[in-house]
């Protein structure tokens, strides 16, 4: 590739079509939209093909001195590199489930996913703090707009909700930011990642960036603004909230709050532990309540999330990969199971369970999707789902096998809710006439589901091919939080070799 | 005294008065047919005045070499910034003036003579080294200025706004001439330098009463909390091209003043009024963000939104540094472009007769019926919330850098903090713009001149505007490096 500014081309492409979208009519605006972000895509594969595993940590780096204050500065690692994949593999698919049902204001609405797409990439390619920080809050403006003008009917509460509280936690770290930066003087993130912040400046750096990145995981008990904001975005609007924007508060604590302050990170882990282990808990009984699907989806990715926090404040390899496997699995997952809600959704008009039923027999091939993702969604082996569960709860046993005990309840509710979900929508009588009328999977929705299967099962069959691109970051981040890694409970030991013949008798056994 | 070296200095001031005064004249025989003529001849004075300050930027002016008139007056980098401001601001006030003026055929003659004598007024306060200078200044510009918000005569809210402007602007000014006297009793010197020195011991009790009525006095003129009540009625009342004309230029001067007396004169007992502008600041920004949430009518919400803004600047003057000097003059360029631009925006705002639209709740829909007017009117917002990647951001963001170098963590957080309530009455607008039906009331032609600036301000503002960083950046250094060469 050598230095072909790819990263940049792969800001600059949605953003021109971005641009181009608000001047041209319904239809032309919908295939240049595909057409964007499926160029996008492509560019995303030939990164990936052109990242140098086991190469340089920062890869495909740019700098140009534009600004006075920050840097043009791109770059990505492993862990870069997979949330940019997801982003870019998404996006063609939110475009895809808003075909037929946004009819109004159509340039602007791909104009505004376009721009947000840009903007998703540039959170991730950034390595400069304000670059960074510029990208990060100004997702705010189109994620705004969308829930506020293609949403449903109380789309204005959840919309200023969703915007003033992300704010509110974001300002606190651009403060922390500025401070930091006048510290090592220099805005530079692999240098401030290797950089040993006083341990007591440390505590109110953690603090202030947990603000804002507790906001967008979203943990629990500031999680409140996405319920809201999922059942009112329109589904292209809940399936890039949930598969990319929650992610950039996973993002930013492997990013900056572990790297940058390690002892800090140390230090409030119970307070991440606990939390979390509410959130996995309590949301995962709230979403066992609910009677809006989209809802219950939403309280389930926050419960998922908590096993991601748990993951990350593990302080481990098994850990840290697990996190990042969730998060990649929690994006293809929660991003087709809102895309399921939505198919059905568009047919009927509402997201009531009691609504649906028996849909096994209409709609088999729906019926189908819908429980693999629903499978996958609980972590079922052999689902994307599985591996990142596993690890993230087998990295916080070597620490806590309480906290991994009372996180491990949450796979069990989540089998709970999700098959009661499942049984009341797909299975049963065909109690209502309207929703026993409704149409199979037609093309387009084929279209979708079909790549978001596809990589469910590759993820979960052979994860090593999401593993490979990460694991010298991963290990890198592992090695510098070693200093502070708190003291494990479980004492874990590396079992003995079996004596020989004990196999022998094993297999005479049978 | 080098009486040649001081007129070459204020050669922007002789140009301006020598052209308002001709223009007065041509008013007086040519009537209101001539209005069109003298507000192009006034934009060209102006642009001859700005032509005339450029160099003295650019080229650092500072020091001995800038002072005319024994110190009476300072022509350098400092002033020359603020007056590049406050000659844009008022030429943009005189050339969006006709398209709403002659509507009421209320286009006089008097308009553009009387912008320009409140642009070489304020040309005067921010380049004083004097209190004499400075009270000179700031009264002539406000005399044009009590006219200017009455200029609508026949109109009842137009005359009530002239009127309220006087009387709080008349008790305002004396309380500023109580402390100058108060400052001069107890230093014996009317001359900033002066003041600096016979201050440099200590402060005694009656110069710190002189401070303290200086200071409220300036406050008014800025509309800091909790001197602010006149500004919402004065921005209602007044005609919009004038309140276009107060919501920028009078700010850069006023504020450019405030740096001057606090900086320079006071610059050596900055404690004693770091605390007061801390309470200014953080009480502008909290009133001017709940003040806005109830408002029905844009122009009102807009003097809110000044009083907020304003509260971030003075941020940079209470941290009292060269960094946070300069970050104050970065903020006010890019406010001169937000609010330039949002009142322009406002006086697009007309129904299809031409009646001007000033209800928040009539713009309902605006992104349907007027997609442009919207986009524009929605980024002027999310710049002034300053949310990225919209160029408001810097200007708060070069705001917070000062006060965290200067270790005011605490003022930093509690004034971030107060802008997320800010932004709601930001975002409202927007809402209403974008997620209501439309109520299809604005459906006015626009006028060329205000797209024109409409777009350029715009433009500033769109994330384009970071490229400017760099240069800006070393503009607003060398003018704020001025103001600490005593030091």
């Amino acid at each position: 590739m050598g230095d072909f500014p790819i990263l940049s081309l792969m800001l600059l492409v949605p953003l021109a079509a971005a641009l181009a979208c608000l001047f041209l009519d319904a239809k032309a605006a919908r295939s240049l939209a595909l057409a964007a972000t499926l160029v996008d895509f492509v560019l995303g594969v030939i990164l990936w093909m052109n990242y140098d595993i086991g190469g340089a940590q920062w890869q495909f780096t740019e700098r140009v001195d534009l600004f006075s204050g920050f840097s043009y500065a791109l770059g990505i690692d492993g862990i870069a590199l997979l949330l940019i994949a997801l982003s870019v593999f998404l996006m063609p698919i939110c475009i895809g489930a808003s075909w037929n049902s946004i009819e109004k204001r159509v340039g602007e609405y791909m104009a505004a996913f376009l721009l947000m797409e840009t903007l998703m990439i540039g959170v991730f390619a950034a390595q400069d703090l304000f670059l960074f920080y510029i990208f990060f809050e100004a997702g705010l403006i189109p994620m705004y707009l969308i829930i506020g003008i293609w949403g449903g009917a109380d789309r204005i509460y959840a919309s200023y909700k969703f915007f003033l509280y992300t704010l509110l936690g974001s300002v606190l770290m651009l403060i922390a930011m500025l401070w930091m930066a006048n510290e090592v003087g220099t805005t530079d993130i692999p240098t401030l990642m290797a950089y040993d912040f006083d341990p007591k400046a440390q505590t109110w750096l953690w603090l202030a960036f947990f603000a804002s990145f507790a906001v967008k995981m979203p943990m629990w008990p500031v999680h409140t603004w996405l319920p809201d904001a999922h059942v009112q975005a329109p589904t292209a609007g809940s399936v890039i909230l949930a598969g990319v924007l929650l992610k950039m508060g996973g993002y930013g604590f492997i990013r900056f709050s572990l790297p940058m302050f390690p002892e800090a990170s140390a230090d409030f882990a119970p307070l991440v532990w606990g939390l979390s282990m509410a959130a996995v808990v309590v949301t995962s009984l709230i979403a066992l309540v609910q009677h809006d699907m989209k809802k219950l989806i939403a309280y389930s990715s926050v419960a998922h999330m908590g096993v991601v926090t748990i993951g990350l404040f593990a302080f481990n390899v098994q850990g840290l990969e697990g996190t990042m496997l969730i998060m990649l699995s929690h994006g293809l997952v929660a991003g087709a199971l809102f895309l399921a809600v939505g198919v059905i959704y568009d047919r009927l008009h509402t997201r009531e369970i009691d609504r649906y039923g028996g849909l096994s027999i209409n709609m088999p091939k729906y019926a189908l999707f819908f429980m693999l993702f629903t499978m996958a969604s609980i972590g079922l082996p052999g689902t994307s789902g599985f591996v990142g569960e596993f690890l993230s709860l087998g990295g916080i046993y070597q620490v806590s096998s309480w906290v991994a005990l009372v996180c491990t309840t949450g796979i069990i509710l989540g089998a709970a809710y999700m098959l009661y979900l499942y049984r009341r929508v797909a299975f049963g009588a065909q109690k209502n006439a309207d929703a026993a009328a409704m149409p199979d999977l037609d093309t387009r929705e084929m279209l979708m589901m079909v790549p978001l299967t596809l990589a469910v099962l590759w993820m979960g069959i052979y994860p090593e091919s999401f593993i490979a691109p990460m694991r010298a970051d991963i290990a890198a981040l592992d090695a510098r939080l070693a200093r502070a890694k708190p003291e494990g409970d479980a004492e874990v030991t590396m079992g003995k070799e079996k004596p020989a013949h004990e196999d022998a008798a094993h297999e005479g056994a049978h | 005294m080098d009486w040649s070296q001081s007129l070459r200095l204020i050669a922007p001031e002789e140009t301006l008065s020598i052209a308002g005064l001709i223009l007065l004249l041509v008013a007086a025989w040519g009537g209101d047919k001539s209005a069109r003529l003298i507000s192009i001849l006034a934009v060209a004075a102006l642009a001859a005045a700005a032509f005339l300050v450029a160099p003295a930027l650019c080229g650092g002016l500072m020091g001995p070499d800038a002072e005319a008139f024994g110190g009476q007056m300072r022509a350098d980098a400092f002033a020359s910034y603020a007056k590049l401001l406050i000659y844009i601001s008022a030429a943009a006030s005189l050339v969006v003036a006709p398209a709403f003026f002659d509507r009421f055929k209320a286009m006089r003659a008097e308009y553009p003579v009387l912008v320009l004598f409140a642009a070489l007024g304020m040309g005067i306060m921010v380049s004083a080294g004097d209190l004499m200078s400075l009270y000179i200044g700031l009264e002539m510009n406000s005399l044009a200025a009590y006219v200017l918000a009455a200029f609508l005569r026949t109109d009842g809210r137009s005359a009530e706004a002239g009127l309220k402007y006087f009387v709080l602007g008349a008790l305002a000014s004396g309380i500023l001439l109580f402390g100058m006297s108060l400052t001069y009793g107890f230093t014996g010197t009317t001359s900033y330098e002066g003041i600096r020195a016979a201050l440099d011991g200590g402060l005694s009790h009656g110069a710190l009463f002189g401070i303290v009525f200086m200071l409220a006095g300036l406050a008014f003129k800025v509309s800091a909390v909790p001197f602010h009540m006149w500004t919402p009625d004065v921005y209602e009342g007044a005609p919009t091209p004038v309140t276009t004309f107060f919501a920028t230029a009078p700010k850069v001067a006023a504020l450019g003043l405030m740096m001057r007396v606090t900086l320079e004169a006071f610059g050596a007992q900055a404690s004693a009024w770091q605390q007061i502008v801390t309470f200014a600041a953080l009480a502008s920004i909290v009133v001017g963000a709940l003040g806005a949430i109830g408002q029905s009518n844009i122009k009102r919400l807009m003097a809110y939104s000044s009083i907020n803004n304003v509260g971030f600047i003075l941020i940079g003057l209470a941290v009292a540094t060269q960094a946070g000097a300069a970050a104050m003059l970065f903020y006010l360029a890019i406010y001169v472009a937000m609010s330039l631009g949002g009142f322009v925006a406002i006086l697009m705002l007309k129904t299809s007769d031409g009646e001007p639209v000033e209800a928040i709740t009539d713009l309902a829909g605006l992104s349907r019926t007027r997609p442009a007017l919207a986009l524009a009117l929605a980024m002027i917002m999310f710049s002034l919330a300053g949310i990225p990647p919209l160029f408001g951001f810097w200007g708060k963001f070069v705001v917070f850098q000062a006060a965290v170098q200067a270790d005011m963590m605490v003022l930093a957080a509690i004034g971030i903090a107060a802008s997320v309530i800010g932004a709601f009455y930001y975002l409202k607008i927007v809402k209403i713009m974008y997620f209501d039906e439309p109520a299809d009331v604005v459906k006015g032609e626009s006028d060329v001149w205000h797209k024109v600036i409409l777009v350029a301000c715009c433009l500033f503002i769109s994330p384009l505007g970071y490229l400017l960083t760099g240069w800006l950046g070393s503009l607003v250094k060398t003018a704020a490096s001025v103001l600490f060469v005593a030091v």
